[in-house]
């Protein structure tokens, strides 16, 4: 009998090291002894499930979900659509994707964000939203602007939408960022560089889905998104060892 | 050739970076957006066992606070049982196991109410000592930090747990142990993590 089993080893050599000194924030913030690793338990398979009773149907509407009646959000009006998969390639139904972003002008509505450009009145900046029995999401929001950051002297972020995804188990558990096809900022972030491999890196840039769009509405992008597979214990499974 | 496996890649990390809060506790970030914010509540009402509370600190490199941080939570209930459908055996209602939360602003200070998690069993039989496991994210943190909050008063407990046994250095062993004491009879965990220099605290490869 095949049951479900361990998560794939965290290939370490896709992800980001913890320490990228052109990323300068990471030089005191990254641990220096090697990770422990262990083997799983239920500690680690397990993690938080979450239902509709946790969010509303407007959340991963963040062009209206902050706006007033009436109103909504300034910039160009976009979807972000795809499917949340494991490393199997099976989707992953029902899990939570939340997702926050700067507006349209790079301006974060945040009590730290200084920079200069304007808060939309209408935008809030924050979505989320269940994946459905196909793993399948979408939000629509605005296409968020680049904005300057303090690393270099002159650093800009490329558009991005940071996203959360939650998969069934603590192990799962991932926080990334979206970018957006064609955008020459991505190949010059000290941040997207952190990731060492190009495929890698390619993985984060969501494409122009023109078949997604709604024409004369909504442009749309595609972003899947990979959390980590599972084993099937072909044999004897010892992970609960009873 | 060979035949090619048709695995997938995990999605890569990036830097929950200083915004965090935005998108996942917008009421620390200064708006209310959300009907419900998630991850408030970890026991909930019905919860058997000690009620506790969990402080601390993140600490630098250069060994101050870290002030963007966000934590979560994940832990069995009393009996140690996870509320979650692979694990057998029932929770509370209104039990989730599960928070988030972040640090305060200005001091880094963050803090959580539970209640202690039970013993929980482990592999090949052995019996885990009491622990929240515990996830950090934060501007500069390129990938999320798993550790374990293990509690000073299961000494013996402790002692034969699995996952501590796995630490070579005993000095290290001591980062994962919460430190107890009463506040206004409340049960406070004192538990600060360090991400690096002397006393780095154990951060596992899960
Ligand atoms: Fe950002």
């Amino acid at each position: 009998m095949r049951q479900p089993g361990e998560f794939y080893q965290r290939d370490r050599e896709w992800h980001p090291p913890a320490k990228t000194p052109d990323y300068k924030t990471s030089v005191t913030r990254s641990p220096e002894y090697s990770l422990l690793s262990l083997q799983q338990s239920a500690s680690e398979i397990t993690g938080p499930t979450f239902g509709h009773n946790d969010i509303d149907p407007i959340d991963n509407d963040m062009i209206h979900n902050y706006a007033q009646p009436g109103e909504s959000a300034i910039g160009e009006r976009i979807i972000v659509h795809g499917r949340v998969l494991d490393e199997n390639g099976r989707p992953v139904p029902n899990t939570l994707v939340e997702a926050w972003q700067a507006n349209a002008g790079g301006r974060y509505r945040h009590k730290k964000d200084t920079y200069l450009a304007p808060i939309d009145p209408n935008f809030g900046g924050c979505g989320r939203v269940l994946t459905d029995e196909d793993g399948y999401y979408f939000f629509r929001t605005v296409k968020p602007g680049a904005y300057p950051w303090r690393n270099w002297v002159n650093n800009w972020r490329p558009a991005h939408i940071h996203m959360s995804i939650f998969g069934t188990s603590f192990s799962q558990r991932l926080i990334t960022q979206c970018y957006f096809e064609g955008d020459p900022l991505i190949a010059k972030c000290p941040i997207v560089n952190t990731i060492p491999d190009q495929a890698a890196r390619g993985q984060l840039i969501a494409a122009l889905d023109m078949n997604a769009t709604i024409p004369l509405d909504t442009m749309a992008y595609k972003f899947d998104i990979v959390l980590r597979g599972r084993r099937s214990t072909l044999f004897e499974n010892r992970l609960e060892g009873n | 050739m060979v035949q090619k496996l048709d695995y997938l890649k995990e999605t890569p990390s990036q830097t929950a970076g200083p915004y965090v809060h935005i998108g996942l506790a917008p009421g620390a970030a200064g708006f209310e957006i959300y009907e419900k914010e998630l991850g408030w509540d970890i026991a909930g009402p019905n919860a058997k066992g000690e009620r506790i509370r969990v402080e601390g600190i993140v600490i630098d490199g250069i060994g101050s606070p870290i002030k963007d941080v966000m934590l979560e939570a994940w832990q069995a209930n009393a009996d140690g049982i996870y509320a979650h459908p692979e694990h057998p055996g029932e929770v509370e209602e209104g039990f989730r196991g599960w928070g988030r939360v972040i640090t305060d602003f200005e001091t880094g200070e963050w803090g959580f109410d539970t209640v202690k998690p039970g013993p929980v069993m482990g592999r090949s039989g052995k019996m885990m000592a009491p622990h929240i496991n515990l996830w950090i994210v934060a501007r500069g943190i390129n990938i999320g930090l798993n550790t374990r909050i293990y509690f000073e008063d299961e000494a013996e407990a402790n002692a034969a747990d699995p996952v501590i046994n796995l630490i070579e250095w005993e000095r290290r062993r001591a980062t994962l142990i919460a430190k107890r004491s009463e506040r206004d009879g409340q049960v406070v965990y004192r538990f600060d993590v360090k991400l690096q220099g002397e006393d780095e605290t154990v951060f596992f490869d899960i």
